[in-house]
């Protein structure tokens, strides 16, 4: 069964619960297993995360803009804000020894982690989207 | 609601955190660093993190859990870490935080490790 849902977050910390909450919900009504809705759940976090504190940078005007859709190919989460982007090549690799206590920068690693596809792109009307999917 | 409550306890010169929450981006991660910047200030400094209680963690929390570390060293101190569940020992090896941290699955194996 496909379905799609449309969220509006406004950029603050509460808006990380809300998204993962509301993906949790959608996912479940899905049907979809546990250990499924736990990956999307880690990815969602992550991603709406970043989106108010790097994005947004907690702008009180700016919303991020979650879509969760479940496609024949699994499920498609795609999270936009309408920050300055940045360039995913320059994002130094938290694995790396002289970067392992450093106390952040592990986001995207775990986004990558648990999602099949984690592709970042330039929005027409300003900001970044990222779209990640997890194939069943 | 809180999303974490922090007891303490005291074995010998170790003093046991035990957590039960989660510790995630907000109150969960500000909970512990205030937790770990207390005992410090109370010339605490051998700490063993008791993570059974925890069902989530994020990046964030993660983040809180380097930075509690690096500050006991700073310190002179040690952090250790207790019963950790499946899922944060999954993201601790993706992170490769298995090799900077001590990790015990017994609390008197982890006790005794401080002496």
């Amino acid at each position: 069964m496909a379905g799609i849902q449309q969220i509006k977050l406004p950029s603050r910390i509460e808006s990380v619960d809300e998204a993962a909450l509301k993906a949790d919900e959608f996912a479940k009504e899905q049907g979809l297993g546990d250990d499924f809705v736990s990956a999307i759940d880690l990815a969602i976090r992550e991603s709406v995360a970043n989106a108010v504190k790097h994005g947004n940078k907690f702008a009180a005007e700016k919303t991020v803009d979650l879509t969760l859709a479940r496609t024949d190919e699994g499920f498609e989460i795609t999270v936009r804000d309408y920050g300055t982007g940045f360039d995913i090549d320059e994002i130094p690799d938290p694995t790396n020894p002289e970067n392992l206590l450093k106390t952040n920068g592990r986001g995207i690693l775990f986004m990558r982690s648990f999602m099949d596809v984690v592709e970042w792109s330039n929005h027409e009307g300003g900001g970044m989207v990222v779209k990640m999917i997890k194939r069943q | 609601m809180s999303d974490i409550t922090i007891s303490e306890r005291q074995a010998g010169d170790v003093t046991i955190l035990d957590l039960d929450g989660k510790v995630t981006i907000g109150e969960g991660s500000v909970a512990l660093r205030s937790a770990i910047r207390r005992l410090l200030g109370e010339g605490k400094s051998k700490i063993l993190l008791n993570l059974a209680g925890v069902g989530y963690i994020d990046s964030s929390g993660i983040g809180e859990l380097v930075s509690s570390y690096t500050a006991v060293n700073k310190e002179g101190g040690t952090l250790k870490l207790l019963k950790l569940t499946q899922k944060i020992q999954d993201l601790l090896a993706i992170t490769k935080l298995l090799t900077v941290f001590d990790v015990f699955d017994e609390e008197s194996e982890a006790l005794s490790s401080f002496s």
